[in-house]
């Protein structure tokens, strides 16, 4: 007989970001219990994390045991006693031969247990297995931790109630409705659930609640923003989305501003009109089913007007006083307990930016790039540091170069992110970003597994971009300080920068790496170089030789030294292989490769390396090793991996 | 529509009905309702409690002459901590907004992540801004340390911002149109200590006498502490509270040197640090006189 299986942890409001990885969490840890079924099906909302399951058999397969007893020549005594533990007669036990001897023995028949009892015993473990960033009690001290307080829980299979208890919660068939449009207590089934959630105003399936909101808003100039949407369809259980406006006057105030209070303090999306400016409304989705007297659209607009007022406030208040005149004030605000105030990275940062080549104007947006957070507006809205600063750099004259430095430089904030658009915002990016990485480094703050809680992982990867994407042909080992934990940090940060966001294959990025990573720009080109080699037929055989080379090397103990001597070489093919060497050394590999492979599978072929003549072998082991030498600078092509 | 005193009145009794203790404002300045004695320190140990009560919180950074209309030197809270909590409380939550004359089925409700967290106290929870049509009227927290230590019971914390939810509910713009009671609006009772005490935080505190005033309280917090002897037989006398009101003293003057600019880079952590200390060790003779008291009780 196979059974459905619906399970259902009624939890109260679970963060929206944490609910994805949650059900992936479940789905993992119910098929680790390896129990049969045809299909499952994750869903969630705030308040519920389901999984369903198809195709459950009500009881395990059954299975067979051997048991041994007795040795052969043991008493009758010991074997009836054995027999009878067994629950079986003496003469039922057969005599198995093994490598021991004989022994009596008996197959033992296992009946599957009930799958209602694996679940029953399993399934307090699998809830508190699940993997959430931050937990927390709630009966307790010492009791269990969850997300948030487990209210309910739902485990059925078929119509019987997986039963157990977990944080005072026993499991049972009732579920919970919409906390305001539903009842408090549904009685399910597995058939039914899907059904009798939606007439209590609950839409289980995530999709379905994200096509609702699209659908509400068809014919809205809605501005897409994929991961406001996905927040909206895990903070509602029944979204509906209503269009509110607000004052156009406040268009005056810059777009970054009006956009930040929408989407990050009220989550709402902003409109465009038709010429794609931003127009006065806003789009935001209601947990409820309607709003026909427009009580929620009024009093959203109410909020929005005091929120607009605000930035209002602060915009002009702070216009009162320049940038420029906020560099004490940087003195009071506090970059890091151990490495000062902003006013001391700002010199710092100055002086870097120096460094990497700024020139006036950069020197200038670095001296400026911080004091936007003594202004009101970057209190309010922290997430528009920078940008800010920029805004006020424009309004108060700066050059172009240097408001667009300032408005820049925190970018890229993710990989999708662009860069700085200019140079000098380029400069002060690195600047600022390598200031925190050698000061962080320098204290101690160094990132271990998830925690990063200065960000230094993703300052280091926009490092890396900007120098590669900004094509900064800077050495950035001479900017690390010597510091060699930093050094392996960004080692890994290009590494994976080539790999994963570039694509090019790890034994390239290894091969490329090994002959120097130092300068970022020229580490691209020839990785460009080598990814264009790869395919040409030459290039493995050879790149095989070079492993093959090295390895001669590794074993002989060879680190090089020494000329060749012309006169040890051998006509044929070692003679062919160093004439050929030596007409194309200097050229760029492309050029040399074809030449050189057969030349060099001609020597491995024909010449022994480990000559019994020691002079001699030592100049074969320096022919190899300059061959080697030679080609290296672009990359260690021994780090290949090939197929032959 | 009810005035800000009767919304006042509705939720205090709402809350008497759910069997919590109403009390009066606690006397020392705070920043916050949690601050007070009656949540910082019931909140710890073994013993059930339910409370509730209006509390003004001063957050001197916040002070904005009375011209800004949604910020405010001074707010208030209505504080109420259900220790432990009920399993129904974010039922009995909504159903208090109700009481106060919002029907839910007319309006938006989420509950929004929002983990709170005060290092001065060495406290934090796990919980929830509630919005109201995109308006953050609560913060909803299941405590889960004060002091640096773990409850024994999770206290469920509400904290209703009483001046945002009533002009909401009276449909005001500025805090200072909100009608107090009948004829009287919260400006009429509130501008001028608004104007005044942002003067005198922003402009005329004396930095040096502040500094005075808060190594003296320190300082006498400190000898108190350090005068606690956990075996004395007659440690149940010990003036803890008293000495609790010396680390609130200097909370406060710490945020007003704050905002006046006072408190250097190199200086702040230390200074978090020095009253978290302080708080710490209240939190823990606390919990240890109260041991005692039950079993004297017993």
């Amino acid at each position: 007989m196979s059974l459905p299986f619906l399970f259902e942890i009624g939890v109260e409001e679970i963060p929206d970001w944490m609910i994805p990885d949650a059900l992936e969490n479940l789905r993992v840890l119910f098929e680790k219990l390896e129990i049969p079924h045809e299909s499952v099906t994750l869903d969630a909302t705030p308040r519920r994390l389901v999984l369903r399951a198809e195709g459950l058999p009500a009881r395990q397969a059954d299975s067979q045991e051997r048991v041994l007893g007795p040795a052969k020549s043991a008493p009758a005594q010991a074997v009836a006693g054995f027999a009878r533990k067994q629950g079986v007669k003496p003469e039922d036990l057969t005599v198995e031969t093994t490598p021991k001897g004989e022994y009596y023995g008996f197959i033992k028949k296992v009946p599957g247990r009930l799958t209602k009892d694996i679940l029953a015993e399993a399934l307090p473990g699998i809830i508190l297995r699940i993997y959430f960033p931050k937990t927390m009690y709630w009966t307790g001290k010492g009791g269990p931790r969850f997300i948030r307080p487990i209210r309910w829980i739902v485990a059925l299979l078929g119509e019987e109630i997986v039963p157990f208890e977990l944080a005072g919660v026993r499991s049972g068939a009732l579920t919970s409705g919409h906390r305001r449009l539903g009842a408090k207590e549904i009685a399910v089934t597995p058939a039914d659930y899907v059904e009798r959630l939606r007439h209590h105003s609950v839409i289980l399936s995530a999709e379905e609640r994200r096509n609702r909101i699209r659908e509400g808003l068809a014919g809205v100039r809605v501005k897409p923003d994929p991961a406001l949407l996905e927040t909206l369809v895990y903070l509602t259980e029944f979204p509906t989305p209503i269009v509110g406006g607000f004052d156009p006057q406040f268009l005056e105030l810059p777009e970054e501003v009006l956009v930040t209070v929408m989407r990050h303090h009220q989550k709402y999306f902003s409109v465009e009109d038709a010429q794609g400016k931003l127009a006065p409304q806003f789009a935001t989705v209601m947990n409820i089913d309607a709003d026909p007297e427009g009580f929620v659209r009024r009093g959203n607009e109410r909020v929005l007007r005091a929120r607009f007022n605000d930035a209002r406030f602060f915009w002009e208040t702070d216009q009162k006083k320049k940038l420029a005149d906020r560099l004490p004030d940087l003195a009071h605000v506090t970059f890091q307990a151990k490495l000062g105030s902003y006013r001391d990275k700002t010199k710092r940062m100055m002086a870097l930016v120096k460094e990497l080549g700024g020139k006036t104007l950069a020197v200038r947006a670095a001296r400026l790039s911080k004091c936007d957070l003594s202004t009101e507006l970057v209190k309010e809205f922290t997430e528009l540091q920078g940008v800010v600063g920029g805004l006020y750099a424009r309004a108060q004259g700066e050059r172009t170069e240097v408001w667009q430095a300032i408005y820049d430089h925190y970018k890229p904030e993710s990989m999708e992110d662009a860069i700085p658009r200019h140079l000098a915002g380029r400069q002060v990016s690195l600047a600022d970003k390598l200031d925190t990485l050698r000061g962080c480094f320098r204290v101690g703050l160094i990132p271990t597994g998830s925690r990063d809680p200065f960000g230094l992982r993703r300052a280091a990867q926009g490092v890396v971009r900007i120098l590669v994407e900004g094509k900064i042909a800077v050495p950035l080992l001479d900017l690390l300080e010597g510091n060699q934990q930093l050094v392996a940090f960004f080692e890994d940060r290009v590494k994976f920068y080539f790999k994963d966001h570039r694509g090019f294959k790890y034994d390239e990025v290894n091969a490329a790496m090994a002959a120097g990573w130092s300068n970022l720009v020229d580490l691209e080109a020839r990785l460009v170089r080598i990814q264009r080699l790869r395919p040409t037929p030459d290039f493995e055989p050879l790149a095989a030789s070079f492993k093959r080379i090295r390895n001669i090397l590794v074993q002989a103990g060879f680190t090089g030294g020494g000329a060749i001597d012309q006169t040890l070489l051998e006509p044929g093919p070692e003679l062919e292989l160093y004439e050929e060497f030596t007409r194309i050394a200097g050229q760029p590999i492309e050029n040399a490769i074809s030449k050189l492979r057969p030349k060099v599978d001609l020597f491995f072929d024909k010449v022994l390396v480990n000559a019994p003549d020691a002079t001699v072998r030592q100049n074969r082991l320096t022919l190899l090793h300059t061959l080697l030498a030679e080609f290296s600078t672009m990359a260690d092509f021994s780090e290949i991996v090939t197929n032959s | 529509m009810p005035s800000f005193q009767e919304i006042i009145f509705k939720l205090k009794q709402y809350w008497a009905d759910r069997g919590c203790i109403i009390q009066e404002p606690y006397d020392v300045e705070v920043g916050a309702g949690t601050m007070c004695p009656e949540t910082f320190l019931r909140v710890l140990g073994p013993q059930p409690y339910r409370v509730a009560y209006v509390q003004p919180s001063r957050r001197p950074a916040d002070g904005r002459y009375g011209d800004n209309p949604n910020r405010l030197y001074k707010h208030s809270q209505l504080q109420v901590i259900l220790k432990p909590s009920p399993d129904d409380i974010i039922e009995q939550y909504l159903a208090s907004l109700e009481a106060i004359g919002i029907d839910l089925r007319q309006h938006d409700i989420k509950f929004e992540e929002d983990n709170w967290e005060s290092p001065t106290l060495g406290a934090w929870g796990i919980g929830w801004q509630v919005m109201l049509d995109g308006l953050e009227v609560t913060q909803f927290t299941y405590f889960q340390q004060c002091g640096g230590i773990d409850l024994d019971l999770v206290p469920a914390e509400l904290t209703y911002g009483l001046e945002r939810l009533v002009a909401f509910l009276q449909v005001k713009d500025s805090v200072y149109d909100i009608e107090w009671a009948k004829g009287v609006s919260y400006g009429d009772v509130r501008h001028r200590e608004e104007l005044q005490y942002s003067v005198y935080n922003f402009e005329m505190a004396d930095i040096p006498t502040l500094w005075k005033l808060f190594g003296l309280h320190e300082g006498e917090a400190a000898r108190l502490l350090a005068a606690y002897d956990p075996k004395s037989p007659e440690k149940r006398r010990f003036p803890l509270l008293p000495t609790y009101d010396h680390v609130l003293k200097c909370s406060n003057l710490f945020n007003t040197l704050d905002s006046r600019g006072a408190i250097s880079v190199t200086e702040r952590v230390g200074v978090i640090q020095r009253v978290r200390k302080l708080a710490v060790g209240v939190a823990q003779a606390w919990l240890d006189q109260q041991l005692v008291q039950q079993e004297v009780a017993l």
